[in-house]
C-alpha cells in the first residue's frame, strides 16, 4: 500500500508491502519512514496541538500540546478531556496541565507563557 | 526621545531584528499594535516551526517565546498597544509618530526598521459575489477567534484554499466540534503540504475537492448557503456547473500579502513580484536607514528564514548608515522572484542569502548566479514548487566584475 509520511516537512511517498514481521518499506529517505509506516499500520501515533480555558484576565483560552505522541484514536477522548480543564492562575510555558495521557507517559503542557492580567 | 533604530512589528522579524540591532549596540524601540508580542506566531498553535533553527517542532507561541526571552535581556524599550500613524524623514533620520495608552507619541530614530508581516486576501480580493452577510472569514480571523479569543466562528464550515493555512484550519476546527464540510481549491493541485493533507484532512475524513471555488454566498444576516463552481484551467468559473452547499461559515484562506503602507509613506520603491520592498543583502531598501524584513518583504513558507531575515536588519543597521553602491541583480528563466534584487557592492559580500521562487512547477533545473560572465554559484534542482522556497548562500567575495549580477534558473 502507499502512505504519505508526516514525520517531517519532506513528507516521502511510502510503498509498504508484506505484513506482520515482515513489513517492507521503500520511498523513505530516512529510517524514521520506516518506523512511521510500522506504527502507522499496527498502531498510528499523534502529537496533539489544541487549547484549553482559563478565567485568568486577558487569557480566554491558552494553548497546549501532547510532549509526545498518543495513539491516533484517542485524539477525540483527549479532546473531551480539554473540555474538562479550566485553568485559575497564569502558568510559565511548559506547565503539565494533565499527566499520563492514557498511560502513554505523555502529558499535555502549555505552549504559552501567561504573564499577568495585560489587559 | 530619540532612538538609533525604531523597530515597527514584535512578530517574529521584528523580535530578531531588535534583538540584534541591541546586540550590535544600538538604543532600539519596538513597536507592537498588540497586548502582546509574539505577532501571528501567538495563534499559530499546532507545531512544526523552527525545524531549521532549533532542530525541534516547536508550536508557534512557543518559538516566539525563545526570541521574547532573548529580547528581555537586552535595552530593547517595547511599547505595545502601539499603532505607528505617520512617519516623516528629517536631515537627520526620521520622526515616527504613533498612538499608546499615554495617547499621541512621537520619538526620532537614524534608522527604521519595518516588520510590519503582511496580510490576508479577502473575499473581495478574489470577487466572491453575493450577500453582505456574517460568516465569511479570513482564515487568520478565524484561528484568532479559536486559539486566542476561544470562540468558535461556526458550526457548519467550507474552507476555500488549500494552503498550509486552509489545511490547519481545517483540522482545528474539527477537532473543536465543527463540521467542517469541504476544502475547496481553485487550482487542480492541493497547494499544502502532502504532509499536511494527509495529518489535516485524510486523519478527520475532511473530503478535498481541486478544481472548484466558491462563486456566491447567500445569506439574510448570517451565511446560509454557498455557491461552488468548477473552474477551468485559467481559474475561471466554468457557467452551469454551480452547486450549492449549505454552511454557516465560510473560511478563506486564499494567499498572503506583504504589509507595506507604511513603506509607500516613506516613499519605499516596492518590488511588483514580491509586493515588499526591493533590499539589498542587509535588508536595507532603496533608501538609506530604511530596512524591511520577514513576511513584510516577501511571504515566507519557514519562520526560520523570517528571523533570518530579522537578523539581517538588524545587525546591519546597528551598524549605522554608510555609503552604499547598489548593483541591481538581474533574474532570467524561471523564477518568479529573487530576495534581495540589489547587491551592496560596497559591503561585505562573502555570505549573501539568496532566496528564490520557481514560477512554476519544475524539474531538473539548475540556478546559476553569475558576476559579470564569471559563474559564482551554480546548483541543480530535481524539483521545484511554487509554493516552496528556496534559499542558497553566494560568495561573491572573489568575484572580478560586480558591475553585473544576474540570477538565472533553466533547463540542466
Amino acid at each position: 500500500m502507499e502512505m504519505v509520511c508526516i514525520v517531517c516537512p519532506n513528507g516521502c511517498r511510502l510503498t509498504v508491502t508484506g505484513e506482520g514481521e515482515d513489513i517492507a518499506v521503500s520511498g523513505n529517505k530516512c529510517k524514521r519512514g520506516e518506523a512511521f509506516a510500522v506504527a502507522e499500520l499496527t498502531a498510528p501515533m499523534r502529537s496533539v496541538t489544541t487549547s484549553v480555558r482559563t478565567t485568568v484576565a486577558g487569557y480566554p483560552v491558552v494553548s497546549v500540546k501532547t510532549d509526545g505522541e498518543i495513539p491516533k484514536g484517542r485524539i477525540a477522548e483527549l479532546m473531551a478531556l480539554c473540555r474538562q480543564i479550566t485553568i485559575d492562575k497564569p502558568l510559565a510555558i511548559g506547565t503539565k496541565v494533565a499527566e499520563d495521557l492514557f498511560g502513554t507517559g505523555v502529558d499535555l503542557i502549555t505552549t504559552t507563557d501567561m504573564e499577568e492580567a495585560n489587559e | 526621545m530619540r532612538y538609533d533604530t525604531i523597530v515597527i512589528g514584535g512578530g517574529p522579524a521584528g523580535l530578531a531584528a531588535a534583538i540584534k540591532a541591541s546586540e550590535g549596540g544600538a538604543s532600539v524601540l519596538l513597536i507592537e499594535r498588540e497586548a502582546r508580542l509574539g505577532g501571528i506566531l501567538k495563534q499559530c498553535i499546532h507545531d512544526g516551526f523552527g525545524v531549521v533553527r532549533f532542530g525541534e517542532k516547536l508550536a508557534g507561541p512557543e518559538y516566539a517565546e525563545r526570541f521574547i526571552r532573548k529580547l528581555a535581556d537586552t535595552n530593547v524599550q517595547v511599547s505595545l498597544f502601539s499603532f505607528v500613524t505617520r512617519t516623516e524623514r528629517r536631515a537627520d533620520g526620521y520622526v515616527i509618530t504613533y498612538v499608546c495608552r499615554e495617547g499621541v507619541c512621537s520619538a526620532e530614530c537614524g534608522s527604521i526598521v519595518l516588520a510590519t508581516g503582511c496580510r490576508e486576501r479577502t473575499r473581495n480580493g478574489i470577487y466572491i459575489h453575493g450577500d453582505r452577510c456574517a460568516g465569511v472569514y479570513t482564515a487568520g480571523a478565524a484561528q484568532n477567534l479559536v486559539n486566542i479569543l476561544g470562540v468558535m466562528p461556526g458550526k457548519r464550515i467550507v474552507i476555500l484554499g488549500s494552503g498550509d493555512i486552509g489545511l490547519i484550519m481545517a483540522r482545528r476546527l474539527t477537532l473543536e466540534g465543527a463540521k467542517v464540510v469541504g476544502v475547496y481549491e481553485a487550482k487542480p493541485t492541493p497547494s499544502g503540504l502532502t504532509r499536511n493533507i494527509h495529518q489535516c484532512l485524510h486523519d478527520f475524513d475532511i473530503p478535498l475537492y481541486l478544481s472548484r471555488t466558491v462563486t456566491k454566498v447567500y445569506g439574510h444576516e448570517r451565511l446560509e448557503r454557498v455557491e461552488i463552481s468548477d473552474v477551468d484551467e485559467r481559474m475561471r468559473p466554468i457557467p452551469g456547473t454551480e452547486q450549492y452547499v449549505d454552511c454557516d461559515c465560510l473560511v478563506l484562506a486564499v494567499g498572503l500579502i506583504p504589509e507595506n503602507e507604511l513603506a509607500s509613506d516613506l516613499g519605499v520603491p516596492l518590488d511588483p513580484r514580491t509586493k515588499g520592498a526591493y533590499v539589498d543583502q542587509n535588508c536595507e531598501t532603496r533608501i538609506d536607514g530604511i530596512y524591511a524584513c520577514g513576511n513584510a518583504l516577501h511571504v515566507n513558507d519557514l519562520v526560520d528564514y523570517v528571523s533570518e531575515s530579522g537578523e539581517t536588519a538588524g545587525s546591519h543597521c546597528a551598524a549605522g548608515t554608510r555609503e552604499r553602491e547598489l548593483v541591481s541583480i538581474e533574474t532570467a528563466g524561471k523564477l518568479l522572484y529573487v530576495v534581495p534584487q540589489m547587491l551592496d557592492v560596497r559591503s561585505d559580500v562573502s555570505g549573501v542569502v539568496m532566496y528564490f521562487r520557481a514560477s512554476e512547477e519544475l524539474t531538473g533545473q539548475r540556478l546559476t548566479v553569475k558576476a559579470g560572465n564569471e559563474t559564482v554559484y551554480s546548483k541543480v534542482y530535481g524539483k521545484l514548487l511554487p509554493p516552496e522556497m528556496e534559499r542558497v548562500v553566494v560568495d561573491f567575495g572573489k568575484a572580478k566584475d560586480l558591475s553585473r549580477i544576474t540570477v538565472t534558473l533553466e533547463d540542466k
